[in-house]
């Protein structure tokens, strides 16, 4: 009976906690949704973070993004050629990129590059007493450090993703129209006849927001939140690859469901 | 304490205040008198840091009142708070420079915040602060590359950028060698004395500590066992301040955490017992 109780203690406590931090990051998340007026205000610091996390992200996104376009160009064109469509192998590459892998695969690996370092940056800044001491210097460190950083990752994405599927279609280009031998006019034409600027691409770009929002939130949210030692950071830092990259993933079928009526 | 008929720049009440179960301060009175340097002193964990938390709003008093220019602390908006912490400065232990910006940016970093001064406007000031702590020369170097005695000079130097009331310090002697360690204690007394300023001193380093304090409080268990001027403390006949004046490890604050019986952990036919040079079983192993 005893240990009953005690289980019962245990979970009513685990629920009290969970609902204490689900509410605490509902409350940080709309303090940055409303810290936008001030923080476009001083765009400076968006535009440093930008910096910080998109231009220096270009080279794993464009790299990856080639890669996938090269294997996304043979394994499409391996397909395609059994059923004499191989003419419509740049409709298939820019479909899968810019509909799914695009944004999916963009924001994996930004989670992995720059949510990261933003957790990382933000525990160690706890660790070292400096986010206490912009408060006590009377300046809030949500509106001075979270919100600019939660602001540029939110446009770095879209545009990170954007680069991702453009060097993918590059790929795709590359293996199948100069080394297999595709028609590069039926490559391009199929693409741009069958890719719908709005339905695709806007939804594409959509998706992509919402992953920024998503990896970046959670990436502040877990440094924000860090124990402030050592074991602590580290371990906000593995919670922001896992639960970002689930989320993602997650998030990736709801939109698909939605957007694409499937 | 306060002797002039100014109110003081700090008053705590009855101050309770605990982490979770464990009751950190009980019952603490005591007043911050303008324009003195306060000591606050006892052993680790004694509850000294959580006075400056309560003191600059990071922290609220479970009961008791925290009182900044006679008014309550825990009652102040956030844009109150905000508004009493700019007249605060504060001294962290190891300084808590923004690693990301040059020595000059961190101590710009206030005035940025919260003045519209030009630019030209906020350089003379800067490098007259840093001239205050006598690292004018230090300005354009990051704070990776300065030591730990400067680190802490430099965050002195922007703890009073804004040229706060209060200026509080969380352990400044800590792990200074002796030369700088004067420095500091000097650097304290005449910034005080010079710009008009109140301290707060968190320290365990009596000397340096008693010789620049006009009044000093001492906490133990939770509780202020003793206050006064450095001479009263140091005459005093309590025996838990005589502990601490003496750095006596005999007293009433006790080495050990409060723990179970030695038997509980060790097995019931553990006995503590100090190994005697005659014994001869202990002489035996040795030898082995």
């Amino acid at each position: 009976m005893q240990t009953l109780f005690h289980q019962l203690a245990h979970l009513g406590a685990w629920i009290k906690n969970l609902f204490k931090d689900v509410g605490y990051a509902s409350s940080l998340f709309l303090k940055l949704l409303l810290s936008i007026r001030t923080s476009f205000k001083r765009s400076a610091l968006i535009r440093d973070q930008i910096h910080f996390l998109g231009n220096y992200s270009l080279a794993i996104i464009s790299v990856s993004g080639l890669f996938v376009g090269f294997v996304l160009g043979l394994q499409g064109y391996y397909t395609l050629q059994r059923y004499g469509s191989s003419s419509a192998l740049g409709l298939l590459v820019a479909l899968s990129l810019v509909r799914e892998l695009g944004p999916v695969v963009s924001a994996l690996l930004f989670a992995g590059r720059a949510g990261t370092s933003l957790t990382a940056e933000i525990g160690l800044m706890k660790a070292g007493e400096q986010l206490s001491a912009m408060d006590m210097m009377a300046v809030d460190p949500i509106q001075r450090i979270l919100a600019p950083r939660f602001w540029a990752g939110v446009i770095a994405m879209p545009i990170l993703a954007a680069v991702f599927s453009a060097v993918g279609i590059l790929g795709g280009w590359v293996v199948g129209v100069v080394m297999i031998g595709v028609d590069s006019g039926s490559f391009w034409g199929q693409m741009q006849g069958g890719v719908d600027v709005w339905k695709d691409v806007g939804n594409g770009v959509l998706k992509s927001f919402v992953f920024g929002v998503t990896v970046t939130f959670v990436a502040l949210y877990q440094g924000y939140e860090a124990q402030a030692t050592p074991e602590g950071v580290s371990r906000a830092t593995t919670r922001t690859v896992v639960m970002a990259s689930l989320s993602v993933l997650g998030l990736d079928f709801m939109l698909t469901a939605l957007m694409f009526n499937i | 304490m306060n002797t002039s008929l100014e109110p003081s720049l700090v008053e705590f009440k009855s101050v309770r205040f605990g982490y979770g179960e464990r009751i950190v301060l009980d019952d603490v009175s005591f007043q911050i008198p303008r324009g003195k340097v306060t000591a606050l002193m006892g052993a680790s964990g004694g509850g000294k840091t959580t006075v400056l938390r309560l003191i600059g709003g990071q922290y609220v008093a479970q009961s008791g009142e925290c009182l900044w220019q006679s008014k309550e602390i825990s009652s102040f908006t956030p844009r109150q708070m905000y508004e009493a912490r700019r007249e605060m400065g504060m001294l962290y232990q190891f300084g808590a420079l923004f690693t990301d910006l040059s020595v000059f940016d961190n101590v710009a970093f206030p005035l940025r915040e919260h003045t519209p001064l030009s630019e030209a406007l906020i350089k003379d000031i800067v490098l007259m602060k840093l001239q205050s702590v006598g690292l004018r020369g230090a300005k354009d170097l990051m704070p990776s590359e300065i030591s730990g005695g400067m680190a802490r000079r430099v965050a002195l130097a922007r703890a009073i950028a804004l040229d706060p009331q209060l200026v509080m310090y969380d352990e400044p002697f800590a792990g200074l060698d002796p030369i700088s360690l004067g420095t500091a204690a000097r650097l304290i007394r005449q910034l005080n004395d010079n710009l008009g300023l109140t301290s707060v001193i968190v320290s365990h380093d009596l000397d340096e500590t008693f010789h620049i304090a006009d009044q000093v409080i001492i906490l133990a268990n939770g509780r202020i066992v003793a206050q006064g001027t450095p001479q009263d403390v140091r005459q005093s006949t309590d025996p838990l301040v005589h502990q601490f004046v003496t750095a006596s490890p005999e007293g009433p604050v006790q080495f050990h955490y409060p723990s179970v019986a030695l038997e509980e952990d060790f097995g019931a036919s553990f006995k503590l017992k100090a190994p005697s040079k005659t014994d001869p079983s202990s002489r035996s192993k040795a030898h082995a």
